[in-house]
């Protein structure tokens, strides 16, 4: 933006001193993000991070202030906006249940990828208003990227905010001719953005590219199941880093180019390191919902075997009795909301002098480290948390695996091929002497397939919900004690 | 092209490559929660909503811009909360009887 930048000459005073508020911030951000590799110094890492954003913000100020641009108006626009979106932001984030942490992320992703499209729009009111006959090509391609990506990320990601809360069906929504609209929608978005940096202020084009991309951002998203969210979500956060970048080149600001960049290439890893965890594609999560894949596989065993059923006593003798005791939750025990309760029944194994351990299947829970989230908020301590490569050597000496809520992470079918699950990594919950599951039915996981752990003969079925069954086995397990 | 240009396409691309480097070392339990955080980092966004807020004199710009400040605004602080939330969980067992007495983690 040169209105603020003088161009061609040096930098005033302040302006020299904002580039290097910038270059702090950026440094704060690496730092940051780099100390989040251990849990020990996550904290300070995004303290750090905070404290870089804190200075880039005031920096801007500082440049806003000095500029003398800014109207009265203006003031009192951008601060209203401000404490509103702050006010709200604070709100949502300290009264969340730890369970709807991913799509209050997803929320502030889509606000974020609107306000990138935003600064773009704005930019562009702003110079056409100044009757430019023609805005160059240079702002003109970043602006266009900028608004159809932040526009796709915002509506994109308000859907799977609301898939994950339940307002908008987890079920993949297809219907026919779905591929060639969005093709449509994406073709109009993009010759609509070739017309504008082709030379043209249309304000109307402008609109149209941005309704297309939104249409664009909510298709992509609704035939995708609620099981694939995290991945998506994760996709989206990436994609408005990027958004944020381009918006950066459009007002040629570096701290939104370095910034926006960093999380667009962060994004993109996490993205991938979830889709691998997953065993999907992530072409395939966004071509096409879950189930369809899994309908032709047929498992030639569970239908057939038996299932050995137990009591709630039977669960509590077995588990005070043993000497290591491997705890696998999955995305039941966090759906009911069990973690105090599993968390009351490994301090009560452990006062009886029993080895508990919880093993962490790296897509546990909703996305990749929410269990760890789920179970720390519980305070279950991060050291008895174990990783899967780290965990499945000690499931052979496991006296029982106690599996709360699993079910295609310990599926033993991922080991073979030709099934849904094939090739996943997966919990060796099935090496362990006991094995024993709490589940509310037979119903299949996400990826719709029988697992044929639960015809094992040493596993023993406890059909309960996750919260209520381990508060019986709780109960249990002290008149166990108490008669012992 | 410009150098401005030539400058701010360089700053783009290592940057990427600084974002891959930091990022792929980070262990699966803190996936969530670094999520989180980048999505916070992106909330440097508001940096530009003041920019383009500072040179807006139309209705039509005001309007826009009270949105995106919002928005950003909700993003950054929000995220940068909740995140925060996440990580304050991520630390040594505090039902124990002494709870900091610099007990090995």
């Amino acid at each position: 933006m040169t209105t603020i930048l003088t161009a061609g000459g040096l930098l005033t005073a302040v302006e020299s001193i904002v580039a290097f508020c910038y270059l702090i911030a950026a440094a704060g951000f690496v730092v940051g993000l780099h100390l989040m590799n251990s849990p020990a110094t996550a904290r300070r890492g995004n303290q750090i991070s905070a404290g870089g954003m804190v200075l880039a913000v005031a920096a801007t100020l500082a440049q806003v202030i000095d500029s003398r641009l800014i109207t009265t108006t203006g003031w009192i626009v951008l601060s209203l906006g401000g404490l509103l979106g702050a006010g709200i932001g604070v709100r949502s984030a300290l009264s969340v249940k730890m369970t709807a942490v991913p799509q209050l992320v997803s929320l502030f992703n889509a606000v974020g990828g609107g306000a990138a499209a935003l600064v773009a729009l704005g930019d562009f009111v702003h110079l056409t208003t100044n009757s430019v006959a023609s805005i160059g090509p240079r702002t003109m391609v970043s602006t266009m990227l900028d608004v159809i990506i932040g526009a796709v990320t915002f509506s994109g990601s308000l859907i799977a905010a609301g898939k994950l809360q339940g307002w908008v069906t987890g079920n993949p929504v297809v219907f026919p001719g779905a591929r060639l609209l969005n093709a449509t929608l994406a073709a109009v978005a993009l010759a609509g953005g070739g017309y504008l940096i082709s030379g043209s202020t249309s304000a109307g084009v402008l609109l149209v590219v941005v309704f297309a991309a939104l249409a664009l951002g909510v298709l992509v998203v609704l035939p995708i199941g609620g099981a694939d969210m995290p991945v998506v979500i994760s996709l989206l956060n990436s994609l408005t880093g990027t958004a944020v970048a381009m918006a950066g080149f459009v007002i040629d600001n570096t701290g939104l180019i370095i910034a926006g960049a960093l999380v667009g290439a962060s994004g993109a890893i996490l993205t991938k390191l979830m889709a691998d965890a997953m065993n999907r594609s992530i072409r395939n999560i966004i071509l096409g919902g879950f189930g369809t894949a899994g309908n032709a596989v047929v498992t030639a065993t569970g239908a057939g075997g038996d299932v050995r059923q137990l009591t709630v006593e039977d669960v509590a003798i077995q588990l005070v009795y043993a000497a290591k005791v491997i705890v696998v939750p999955g995305y039941g025990l966090a759906a009911a909301q069990a973690q105090r309760e599993v968390r009351d029944l490994a301090v009560l194994l452990e006062e009886q002098g029993v080895d508990v351990s919880f093993a962490i299947h790296p897509v546990a829970g909703r996305m990749p480290g929410h269990m760890n989230v789920l179970l720390a908020d519980a305070n279950v301590p991060y050291t008895s948390l174990k990783e899967m490569d780290e965990v499945n050597p000690e499931f052979a000496q496991a006296d029982v695996a106690l599996v709360i809520g699993a079910n295609d992470v310990i599926n033993p079918a991922a080991r073979r091929a030709g099934t849904a699950v094939s090739g996943m990594p997966i919990l060796d919950v099935d090496h362990a002497k006991n094995v024993i599951v709490i589940k509310r039915s037979m119903g299949q996981g996400y990826a719709g397939i029988d697992n044929e752990l639960y015809t094992d003969p040493k596993t023993g079925m406890f059909f309960a919900d996750a919260k209520a069954g381990l508060a019986a086995i709780v109960a249990a397990a002290k008149t166990l004690i108490a008669l012992g | 092209m410009s150098p401005d240009l030539v400058a701010d396409i360089s700053i783009f691309v290592l940057s990427v490559f600084v974002g891959f480097e930091v990022i792929s070392k980070v262990p699966a339990t803190l996936h969530t929660p670094l999520m989180s955080a980048a999505n916070s980092i992106h909330g440097v966004v508001l940096v530009g909503v003041m920019v383009t807020a500072a040179a807006s004199h139309s209705t039509l710009g005001y309007v826009l811009a009270f949105i995106a400040a919002a928005f950003a605004a909700m993003n950054v602080v929000g995220g940068y909360v909740v995140t925060d939330r996440m990580l304050k969980m991520f630390r040594r067992r505090p039902t124990t009887d002494a709870p900091t007495d610099g007990r090995e983690p």
